[in-house]
């Protein structure tokens, strides 16, 4: 079994993360994000490249004084490495890998377009990057004249026309409404949501709808809208209102969470009775947030949610709620306890709505490798209410990432270049972690606000998105050994 | 495998295509390769990182001498066939006379 070793050759174990998980060995492999379980054999065969290449004789002698391989005959061990040859995590050292593909065949057809259907916005989040100071978008156009802040229902039609012509082979295509507010701009949502539709039924496609929301502008026709089209909802919410109100408030100061209490509440109970999909809350954690299993509960448990997203603030290094390096542990200890939960969950067989993590099995589970770390530029594009094509939202309307228009179509020089400047083989800082496969870098637009660099990867969240794939893989383990049928929805039928 | 588990569908994937499928691609491996000119690549040095060749691991001339003694032709010699069909003509033996054909600058 596997390739025969050849004895003069020199051997190393290539990039893998190795856990040892209530007494039992996994191993994360990052040239593949292969997850394997070790028993003590192959964990001594394995171990004995931990300091350094050897040659097979040199590492078989070294595996056979390990005490996991006490009393294992010679040849077994042999085999036990030509597996991990075979599997890729022992390699020869020096052995040069195929040149990766950097950029996928072009034109990539999109999966997603997401509408900026208003600049505007009735709050005055201090930490927001669309009207606080790391705003990218420029708010003129080069001539010095201002642009429009509010998409007109014509271009809401082009851009879904634009996305229905860009998706060529997609049997399903998702609009995504992002703001500003979006509720301050409903009646293009609702022209945009019927023409989609209207064409969808056409051409024997699927169209779904998503939208980001600070839930302000609910009313009840607006609910009934949304859940009668089954969209899918995304509440910016940080919690409760002490929390809440620390950053998400008017512009007179005061803060927003109790006028959208009831609304969410109205919100999630039709949904729920309609079985619609579920309604996720998005939280952005900043330096100030101190009890975040609490701040969950009180999302899931006392309000309703089906889910919820947490993301640490985007925010240039020196502002007072942006996480430092050194901050990280509060997060890493924040995220590990409501993983905590999610396991006694899931091993019960309970859904659990902590969806970072949801997100993070699903990759882990199915072995995802990313080139790029998301599919900004790719499957994805962001347009501007002017009709603007941007990477994604963060990135419209600042001039020198615009990627081209709806009307004019995409400018695939741009595209391939910034795809090409991103992707994980030009990132070499990457290609030593073993987080790389789900990491590859992190955001652009994170990048940019820090370096000024939308390719550069984003090295001081390092430690971070280690540590924090390291919960995953604790938690993939300990769902994986008590209950494995948990992840049988990311299986693919054969 | 009786000490690994794939757990994750990626290493049951790379498991089942790679070990499951022991008898390819193993001419390279074998202790004594095979002679002849389809069988091996071998790849020659034609220029040092500074773009001379007085730091060459191996001398330059032993792409000529591997092609005249064992029969098989060295992918980074001058591409005869269409570009070059002259380019060895000077040398008739290149154990002896390699110093007579010359660098290409295609």
């Amino acid at each position: 079994m596997g390739e025969p070793l050849i004895p003069m050759t020199t051997f190393a174990a290539t990039v893998h993360r190795r856990r040892v998980v209530d007494d039992a060995v996994w191993i994360y492999a990052s040239s593949s994000a292969a997850v394997l379980r070790l028993d003590a054999v192959a964990d001594a065969v394995l171990g004995a490249f931990l300091d350094g290449p050897k040659t097979v004789d040199a590492a078989l002698a070294a595996a056979a004084a390990a005490p996991g391989a006490t009393g294992i005959p010679n040849a077994d061990l042999a085999t036990t490495l030509r597996e991990l040859v075979g599997l890729g995590l022992v390699r020869p050292l020096g052995e040069s890998a195929p040149p990766a593909p950097t950029v996928p065949p072009m034109p990539y057809p999109l999966t997603t377009l997401v509408v900026n259907v208003t600049n505007a916005c009735n709050l005055s989040c201090t930490y927001c990057y669309e009207y606080g100071e790391d705003r990218l978008a420029d708010r003129e156009r080069t001539d010095g004249t201002a642009r429009r802040s509010t998409m007109t229902v014509e271009t809401a039609r082009e851009s879904v026309d634009f996305l229905f012509a860009n998706s060529e082979g997609r049997p399903e295509i998702t609009v995504t409404f992002f703001g500003g507010e979006t509720l301050l701009n409903w009646t293009v949502i609702e022209a945009a949501v019927a023409h989609a539709e209207t064409r969808a039924k056409a051409e024997g496609r699927k169209v779904n709808f998503s939208l980001t929301t600070n839930a302000t502008l609910l009313t009840d026709a607006i609910i009934d809208f949304l859940v009668d089209h089954t969209f899918g909802i995304n509440i910016s919410i940080d919690g409760a209102a002490e929390d809440h109100d620390r950053h998400r408030k008017f512009k007179s100061g005061e803060g927003s969470y109790e006028l959208i209490l009831p609304k969410i509440r109205r919100l999630l109970e039709k949904n729920r009775a309609r079985r619609g999909r579920p309604i996720g809350a998005r939280v952005t954690l900043t330096r100030g947030t101190k009890d975040v299993r609490g701040l969950f509960r009180h999302l899931t448990e006392e309000i309703g949610f089906d889910e919820v997203g947490l993301a640490p603030v985007t925010a240039a290094k020196d502002r007072d709620w942006a996480f430092e390096p050194s901050d990280y542990h509060l997060l890493v200890d924040a995220f590990g306890a409501l993983a905590d939960d999610y396991v006694e969950a899931a091993s019960a067989g309970r859904h659990h709505g902590f969806s970072n993590l949801s997100d993070l099995l699903r990759e882990l589970h199915t072995g995802t490798n990313k080139a790029h770390p998301c599919g900004a530029g790719l499957g994805l594009l962001g347009v501007s209410t002017e009709g603007d094509l941007g990477l994604c939202h963060r990135f419209v309307e600042s001039g020198e990432h615009e990627i081209g228009s709806i009307s004019e179509g995409i400018d695939s020089e741009k595209r391939a270049a910034f795809l090409d400047a991103g992707h994980i083989s030009k990132r070499i800082d990457c290609h030593g972690c073993f987080a790389r496969p789900v990491c590859s870098g992190g955001c652009y637009h994170e990048a940019y606000v820090r370096t000024g660099d939308a390719s550069a990867p984003n090295l001081h969240a390092c430690d971070w998105i280690r540590a924090w794939t390291d919960i995953g893989l604790s938690s993939y383990a300990r769902i994986m050994a008590k209950n494995p049928a948990w992840f049988d929805r990311h299986e693919v039928s054969t | 495998m009786s000490h690994i588990v794939p757990v994750n569908r990626k290493a049951r994937l790379i498991a089942k295509l790679v070990l499951d499928a022991p008898d390819t691609a193993r001419a390279m491996s074998l202790p004594d390769p095979p002679f002849g000119c389809t069988t091996i690549f071998a790849p020659g040095w034609e220029a040092d990182s500074s773009g001379g060749t007085s730091n060459l691991c191996t001398p330059i001339e032993r792409d000529l001498y591997d092609c005249y003694h064992s029969c098989y032709w060295p992918a980074q010699v001058p591409d005869a066939l269409t570009n070059f069909p002259k380019w060895a003509n000077a040398c008739g033996a290149p154990v002896k006379d390699w110093t007579s054909t010359d660098l290409v600058f295609p």
